[in-house]
């Protein structure tokens, strides 16, 4: 019959992004393969006080959810900002990828991106200070994401002395 | 160590092409990039782009004319918005190559002998009305294409076809007259008022027992929800009274006329409608959603009226643009705004009334809901200043016509509100809808309001709800989603139940196994036996509500901590519901706990059909009981009646494809087997023994097959009777008490099992054959029988 067109069946919503997990156990190949297979999404961004129910809520939009996994801070166990949702199959995913990605949650734009596949151990946030490494280093304040930077509070509250 | 972070500006993806090292490959790839791209927004005109690339393809027909052609019928299939712009090319190509123009008329009516064949119908369409625009561009013959167009109409003398067959072919014609009726007049003016008539005949003969089954409103003000094929015949007529002159669409070819006027034109070959095949799957028919007309837009261009041409050709393109971009929301949101003469009509009415139009489309979509509510955040980013308050606008219309809205459109009203305002920090007018407070709450409005509000906070949490409805609205406000533990308060130390439950949660949080757990148990009294019976193997609800109730208030806290406790004592919940009584009673303690959480019951009841606790008849009988008429009329209920559906559906479906797979494996075995005939005897039996294994395998998944699809065919009888005999007993009441069955139960009710047809019409197929020998007999109420033939006349 007629051709398919390339620039007909663009789909970029649903593209791997650049980002690779540096914990993945395995090379690059196998990282991307698995991305490009999984029905497993990251969603970052979330206000800590985001809960599984309203993230439930949401991607349910897009198909049956499997399973969320909260991110919690690994030393206080608490949410942390970012968790996982397993969809059942990948077009769910990717109608995630679609409509859900760059839209509100809990009024903060979310956003998400494909995961290799959940693993004991990953949902623990990678910073120093036990939660997100993006939450260690920036300087703005978010009060939903526990304020100041944890760098910006740690100078913070080394300055205070000096100040009359 | 690098440390690479997420990049925050995710919004479409990068796509990062390999450069691609061999030549023709790289030709072909910018050959198809120029065709696709002509068109778009561009510092030169329109005009002199075509004539550009015109060139260029020209050029390059001797080395690459077999890819041109499948370009250009590519393009005619899947761009159908742009359809004007590729006709005009193919014009000029034609024009200077007059063999070019041929094979490349013939490619296409090969292509839609193919699209035919396919039941791709919708494409088809696309095609014929290509073929037709190219009459504009002198590439064919205006009477060839008449005698096309009459083949087509000769369908309608067919005898024993289904209707929607002939249908198709009579919507084919009529959608192609915008933008042909005037040449083909002009040259055949005689032939086409033969072949009008011929259709009028035939849609006056049109029988349309399915037109209330798929209307958006019952009511016929302020705008008539009329059918698909009446609504173009009423945009035809009045295109003919105004002498074919059609403003709207834009047409480059007027621009070549001095140059396209001398070229040479081809017959189209003759072209017979292929037979009626048993297999054919045509369009259902469809109903015209209307929601504006010329007096809603206040100030600048005024909306086309309903049966003018020009509404047709806008609405048309602008659902032809979304079928092409909605996987890609920025570009599709972009694409509609830039829509061609967009400064002659109310553009933004016109978007947000063919979105709802496709939102609102029964008996489904035909895109998942959330693109429509994404797409519209988009439009409403790009365009903040005009297109947020007529959005507004169409919301309030909507809201005052809630009345007469058929159910399963409000669900996706509610669905589609709820989820929009939670982008926009829940900011709305609810003073406006004042209006609701004041009615009985099982009324449409208030429902709507009560509804949207429960969706909400589902998104949000209950004090933000509070916060944002004035303090008038309180009775609206949906309840703190809260477990309900009869154990857990001073009047819960008195029921029977209470020790046993205090037992239950210490041998819980002190990690007993399951044996010392059911092993306590069973000192709970079983309330339905007579003293000194048998062991009480049989049914305890009493044993269930101790358990239950208590693993569930530990594991309150969150979706996650119930999966997990419904998962560490799958066991001992298997061994409560064994019999069908122990399923219902696990569902009724779960409402019973859970009832003012109805998204955790929804997700408790999909956990345990899953993990086999309960069944999915069960959860069927359980919503149909007399102790959830309560909440009959509620959208939870239906969200898990229809979840239920679909999973059983997916179910039956998966195991067809492990039977499907399994044949397919022993075919290639015994292929292999046949062509290594020569192959030593110890293999043979290793190869005989791997067949036997798998036609053993094959067997049991027959059976499997057959199990799940009787089960899924108890599930749909099992629904249908509890509809018929609900509705038979409020039908039959209201009779003998002479009073008015339309109550908004009634309402809700019919229409529910409407939306159980529809919604699931593939499946429901296979078993009309049970259904109207058990269920949908002569002898039921005419109302309830209605919906039934309004059902089978979808597919007549």
């Amino acid at each position: 019959m007629s051709a398919k067109l390339n620039a007909l069946t663009s789909d970029s919503y649903t593209e791997v992004s650049q980002y690779r997990d540096q914990h993945f156990k395995g090379n690059r190949y196998e990282q991307e393969k698995l991305l490009k297979q999984s029905n497993t999404l990251y969603v970052g961004n979330l206000s800590f006080y985001t809960t599984e129910e309203q993230v439930h809520e949401l991607f349910s939009k897009c198909g049956d959810v499997k399973r969320i996994i909260i991110g919690l801070d690994k030393i206080k166990k608490t949410a942390c900002g970012f968790c996982f949702v397993e969809y059942y199959t990948r077009g769910d995913a990717e109608n995630a990828m679609r409509f859900v990605n760059g839209t509100r949650l809990d009024d903060r734009i979310i956003r998400t991106d494909w995961d290799a596949g959940f693993k004991e151990g990953r949902q623990y946030g990678r910073g120093k200070s036990g939660g997100q490494v993006r939450d260690e280093y920036r300087q703005d304040y978010d009060p939903a994401r526990g304020g100041y930077g944890k760098l910006a509070q740690q100078h913070r509250s080394t300055e205070r002395p000096n100040s009359f | 160590m690098s440390r690479r972070r997420h990049s925050d500006e995710n919004d479409g993806g990068q796509a990062h092409k390999r450069r691609r090292t061999s030549e023709p490959i790289e030709i072909e790839d910018r050959l198809e990039s120029l065709i696709c791209r002509v068109g778009e927004k561009s510092t030169s005109s329109l005009e002199s782009n075509l004539e550009g690339l015109a060139g260029v393809l020209e050029a390059d027909l001797p080395n690459y004319k077999n890819k041109i052609l499948r370009i250009l019928c590519a393009v005619a299939r899947l761009l159908p918005e742009k359809l004007t712009v590729y006709t005009t090319l193919v014009g000029l190509l034609n024009a200077r190559n007059y063999n070019f123009g041929g094979e490349f008329v013939e490619a296409m009516i090969r292509q839609l002998k193919e699209t035919l064949k396919n039941n791709l119908y919708n494409e088809a369409v696309y095609l014929v009305r290509f073929l037709s625009d190219l009459v504009n561009c002198h590439v064919i013959a205006a009477p060839s294409m008449v005698v096309m167009f009459e083949n087509f109409v000769s369908v309608t003398q067919e005898e024993d076809v289904p209707q929607v067959r002939s249908d198709w072919f009579v919507y084919v014609v009529l959608s192609c007259l915008p933008w042909v009726g005037k040449e083909l007049y002009e040259k055949k003016d005689v032939e086409m008022d033969r072949l009008l008539s011929q259709i009028e005949g035939y849609l006056k003969r049109r029988v349309k027992t399915h037109v209330p089954m798929l209307q958006v409103w019952t009511a016929e003000k302020p705008h008539p929800q009329e059918e698909y094929l009446d609504c173009l015949w009423a945009q035809i007529q009045k295109l003919k009274k105004d002498r074919w002159q059609e403003r709207h669409i834009l047409r480059p070819y007027i621009a070549f006329d001095s140059v396209l006027c001398e070229a040479l034109q081809h017959n189209l070959p003759p072209f017979t409608p292929p037979g009626h095949m048993p297999d054919a799957l045509y369009p259902i028919p469809r109903v015209i959603f209307r929601v504006f007309d010329y007096t809603d837009a206040p100030e600048g261009p005024v909306m086309p009226g309903s049966h003018s041409v020009e509404r047709f050709v806008i609405e048309e393109n602008l659902h032809c643009i979304i079928k092409t971009h909605w996987k890609e929301r920025k570009t599709c949101a972009a694409q509609l705004l830039s829509y061609p003469g967009k400064n002659k009509i109310p553009l933004n009415y016109h978007i947000v009334e063919v979105i709802f139009g496709e939102l609102f489309q029964l008996p489904l979509p035909p895109h998942i809901d959330v693109m429509y509510t994404t797409l519209l955040i988009e439009l409403c980013k790009l365009q903040p200043g005009s297109l947020p308050q007529v959005l507004a606008q169409a919301t309030e219309m909507l809201y005052m016509r809630l009345d007469t809205m058929n159910t399963a459109c409000i669900d996706r009203f509610i669905n589609w509100f709820s989820h929009h305002l939670s982008n926009f920090q829940f900011r709305w007018s609810w003073d406006d809808w004042a209006d609701c407070l004041t009615m009985d709450l099982e009324k449409p409005k208030p429902k709507f309001v009560k509804e949207v509000l429960e969706k909400s906070m589902r998104l949000s949490y209950h004090q933000r709800i509070v916060d944002i409805v004035p303090p008038t609205f309180s009775a609206l406000i949906p309840a703190e989603p809260i477990f309900s533990f009869k154990y857990g308060d001073e009047s819960g130390t008195s029921l029977p139940g209470y020790p046993v439950s205090i037992t239950v949660s210490n041998a819980i949080k002190n990690r007993a196994s399951n044996e010392e757990i059911l092993a306590i148990l069973k000192e709970v009294p079983n309330p339905n036996q007579e003293d000194d019976d048998d062991e009480g193997e049989s049914f305890n609800p009493l044993k269930i509500d101790v358990f239950l109730q208590t693993l569930l208030h530990l594991a309150a806290k969150s979706f996650s901590h119930s999966f997990s406790a419904l998962g560490k004592f799958h066991e001992i919940l298997k061994n409560l519901t064994e019999s069908d009584d122990g399923k219902l009673h696990i569902l009724k303690v779960i409402y019973e706990v859970w009832r003012n959480h109805p998204q955790m019951i929804a997700v408790l009841v999909d956990k345990m059909i899953r993990t086999q606790i309960v069944d999915c008849a069960a959860v069927a009988n359980w919503l149909f009981s007399q102790d959830m008429a309560h909440e009959f009329t509620r959208l939870f209920t239906w969200e898990i009646l229809h979840s239920t559906i679909r999973k059983m559906n997916k179910h039956v479906q998966k195991i067809q494809k492990e039977l499907e797979e399994a044949k397919d494996k022993l075919e290639k075995q015994q292929h292999k087997r046949r062509d290594s005939g020569d192959d030593e005897d110890m293999e043979k039996n290793s190869e005989e023994d791997e067949e036997g294994q798998l036609e053993e395998q094959i067997e049991r998944l027959q059976e499997k097959v057959e199990s799940a699809q009787s089960e899924q065919k108890n599930l749909f009888l099992v629904i249908f009777q509890r509809f018929i005999m609900l509705l038979t007993e409020h039908l039959v009441r209201c009779e003998t008490g002479s009073v008015d069955i339309s109550t908004p139960w009634y309402k809700n009710c019919i229409e529910r099992l409407q939306q159980v047809f529809l919604m699931h019409h593939g499946t429901i197929q296979q078993y009309m054959g049970t259904l109207e020998n058990l269920l949908f007999t002569a002898e039921l109420d005419h109302h309830i029988l209605a919906v039934y033939q309004q059902f089978c006349a979808l597919q007549l």
